[in-house]
């Protein structure tokens, strides 16, 4: 009795149980909209042309260039930092992807061929390049100079849109170069490929933190950065490399982005994607404050939010919704964080260990 | 070597004394290579009226130390509340503007009292406070509503002639006032004082007594206030009500903020020098319009850069203020009073500056402080 008393104890306090309770609700709310595994049903999971589709896998391939950009910010805000930059990211690493490959139609033998203008790999590389140019220059204006992270990024953010609108001279680049689109619509094991991108990033990101100290300098660093600092860890450093892999998430997933809807748009790409991504890392578990974060929370988090975009438009709600949805999941989420309101509502816990 | 006190020109005005250069300069030379007339200098203040009242709004938040992201879906909301009332339901203006004013501080105060009584970063509960509000504007209509009010026509193209050819219109009165009563807010009354006093150093503050929870409610509610206004002068502007206006206003109320030398970790700054900001903003935008060659993405790229230089300028400034402080001056006190707050969970060096300023001059709390506190 009280061994099982304890589980559920234990697992009360998991961090990761509310961001999956708040998965779940969401899921059952479409499993009763939409029930069964019929063709009609939520939960349906088919195979056509190969490979698997369903409601569940489009929810999936849609929420991973957020997962993404969520895994580069959790460390950002794991260091006490914030990137507010990261949709202007997104839309540099499409416009340079989409220039490089443009794409024409040639007639070689009889057969269409469509030829890219530079090699792909090439331009996939300098996309993420760019991205991770820009995330340098966050990292350099953060760690460098010590400046505020969201006056830092929002300098890029501004500008940024900027760049990316010269570089596709303020049109729309239309890509015609079908390999390109393997990488956001291609499937590979039946699965979509863009998933295994993200499962790469995320494993990569897990090995290095959990078989080297990098979790606990980075930890440290979000607690506490002076006595980091004082302590021997070169706090400044490992600040600069976090944004540097922030940007490069973000143009990753400008990448499956761009390839997804075979265009780059230097204006709207990836807009609003920072606000989605920070409402994914909180949904997440990741403290604001710094320092306790989880990268499993904030790709549930882009999933929770995914999901609730689908819900919205699937049970018929007008999706303008969608804004004030997420607007009261963001105020409930803060709230929950907030010590002294627990202290309030709940009259335990304690304000001592309250961020300022 | 140093200047007499009076003499030399205190470090935190030099970042507005450079906005306010960088102006004429550009004016000048705007006006050499383009021909500028004096009416231009008066469009910039007829097409950023709203931009000036939302700016100030940002500089009262950004001088507490806290950041306010709502302001632009305020200004959206506020356009469209008042265009659905007036139009489809047909109440009078004056009844109207009151009403959204109202609505706008009551917005802000909730959100102030958010961040303050449940101890919340500013920048989270203000980004929910922008979805939120732009939101509701998408529930009440997707659509643009035309607002034809005789009344808000009539201010709308009403010119207010000065002399010669010269004409500026009401929301620039309006800007003006507002200028007028900020720089009166912000220096000659307690609350002005407070404000400067939290973004200094909230710690010290409280322990000065000051009363930091009115102060800081207060200064979302004003925020809140100065976005509905800046909304019901867009109203005038645009003549219409849409859930989309307005998009991305409360960066360039940031960037306005920041060129005009407001301090971002808090403490430091000046409303005039906010508004230079916002004539800079417009005068870019101005500039490249006459230009024609130029792009429309070259404003952003602009901004960015100037942004870019502005922070660059604060940090240096701040870096050369502490360094001034520590090297010269008066080191025993530093030392002593550094001493003292080595026990406060700030960095002791940031606490000897701090608390040296205070020794050395008591009204100097307002110092800035190092962001990393």
């Amino acid at each position: 009795m009280t061994k099982a008393f304890r589980l559920i104890e234990d697992a009360r306090r998991h961090p990761l149980v509310w961001p999956l309770l708040t998965l779940v609700v969401i899921v059952l709310v479409n499993v009763f909209a939409h029930p069964g595994f019929g063709p009609q049903g939520f939960l349906h999971v088919g195979v056509r042309e190969g490979h698997l589709f369903g409601a569940l896998v489009d929810i999936a391939n849609r929420a991973a260039p957020l997962m993404l950009v969520s895994l580069g910010m959790t460390l950002v805000i794991a260091v006490r930092g914030i990137d507010i930059s990261v949709g202007a990211v997104v839309a540099i690493s499409a416009a340079v992807a989409a220039t490089l490959i443009g794409g024409t139609l040639v007639i070689e033998n009889g057969a269409p061929v469509y030829v890219s203008k530079v090699p792909m790999a090439l331009a996939l590389l300098a996309a993420v390049g760019a991205a991770a140019l820009c995330g340098m220059w966050n990292g350099a204006l953060v760690a460098g100079l010590s400046m505020q992270p969201i006056i830092a990024t929002l300098i890029l953010m501004v500008a940024g849109r900027g760049v990316a609108q010269l570089l596709t001279d303020g049109q729309i680049i239309t890509v015609y170069y079908p390999p390109f689109f393997f990488l956001g619509s291609g499937f590979l094991f039946g699965l979509p490929f863009s998933l295994y991108v993200v499962a790469f990033v995320l494993a990569v990101l897990l090995c290095l933190t959990r078989f080297t100290a990098l979790q606990l300098f980075i930890q440290s660093v979000g607690i506490n950065p002076v006595a980091s600092r004082l302590a021997g860890l070169n706090a400044r450093a490992l600040t600069f490399w976090v944004y540097t892999f922030c940007g490069v998430c973000a143009g990753i997933a400008g990448l499956i982005i761009s390839s997804n809807v075979k265009s780059a748009d230097g204006n709207n790409a990836g807009l609003l994607l920072e606000l989605d991504a920070i409402l994914a890392v909180t949904l997440g578990g990741t403290s604001l404050a710094g320092g306790r974060y989880s990268l499993w929370g904030s790709v549930i988090g882009a999933l929770i939010i995914q999901t609730l975009t689908y819900t919205i438009y699937s049970i018929g709600v007008p999706p303008e919704v969608n804004l004030v949805v997420k607007a009261i999941v963001v105020f409930a989420v803060c709230l929950m964080q907030s010590s002294a309101f627990r202290v309030m509502v709940f009259r335990r816990g304690s304000l001592t260990g309250a961020e300022v | 070597m140093k200047l007499p006190a009076n003499l030399r020109i205190n470090l935190q005005r030099v970042p507005m004394i450079v906005t306010v250069l960088l102006f004429v300069l550009m004016f000048g030379g705007g006006t050499f290579a383009y021909d500028l007339s004096a009416q231009v200098f008066l469009n910039l203040f007829i097409d950023n009226a709203f931009l000036m009242v939302t700016a100030i709004g940002m500089t009262f938040v950004i001088l507490s130390g806290g950041i306010d992201l709502s302001v632009g879906s305020v200004i959206a909301l506020t356009t469209m509340i008042s265009a659905v009332l007036i139009e489809h339901h047909h109440w009078s203006p004056l009844v109207v503007i009151p009403l959204v004013l109202a609505l706008g501080a009551a917005f802000g105060a909730l959100m102030g009292a958010v961040i303050h009584y449940f101890r919340l970063q500013a920048f989270i509960v203000t980004l929910a406070g922008m979805f939120l509000a732009r939101g509701l504007c998408y529930l009440l209509s997707i659509d643009t509503i035309t607002i034809s009010d005789p009344l808000y026509t009539l201010i709308s193209q009403h010119r207010i002639e000065l002399w010669g050819e010269l004409f500026i219109s009401w929301n620039v009165v309006i800007a003006l006032v507002v200028i007028g009563a900020a720089v009166f807010i912000a220096h000659y009354t307690s609350f002005g004082r407070n404000v400067y006093a939290i973004g200094g150093n909230e710690r010290s503050a409280l322990l000065m007594g000051l009363p930091v929870a009115r102060t800081r409610v207060l200064v979302y509610t004003l925020s809140g206030f100065c976005s509905a206004l800046a909304g019901v002068i867009f109203t005038f502007y645009m003549l219409s009500g849409y859930g989309l206006h307005a998009q991305g206003m409360e960066l360039d109320a940031i960037a306005a903020a920041v060129i005009g030398g407001t301090l971002l970790s808090g403490g430091a700054g000046y409303m005039v020098g906010t508004v230079f900001g916002v004539l800079i903003l417009g005068l870019i935008q101005t500039l490249i319009t006459f230009d024609g060659s130029l792009s429309a993405w070259w404003t952003k790229i602009a901004i960015g850069i100037l942004l870019c230089v502005f922070c660059v300028l604060q940090r240096v400034i701040e870096h050369h203020a502490s360094a001034d402080k520590r090297g010269g001056g008066k080191p025993d006190k530093s030392r002593l009073a550094g001493d003292k707050g080595g026990v406060s969970r700030s960095s002791p060096a940031i606490v000897g500056k701090m608390a040296g300023k205070i020794v050395e001059n008591p009204s100097a709390f307002i110092a800035p402080q190092s962001n990393q506190a």
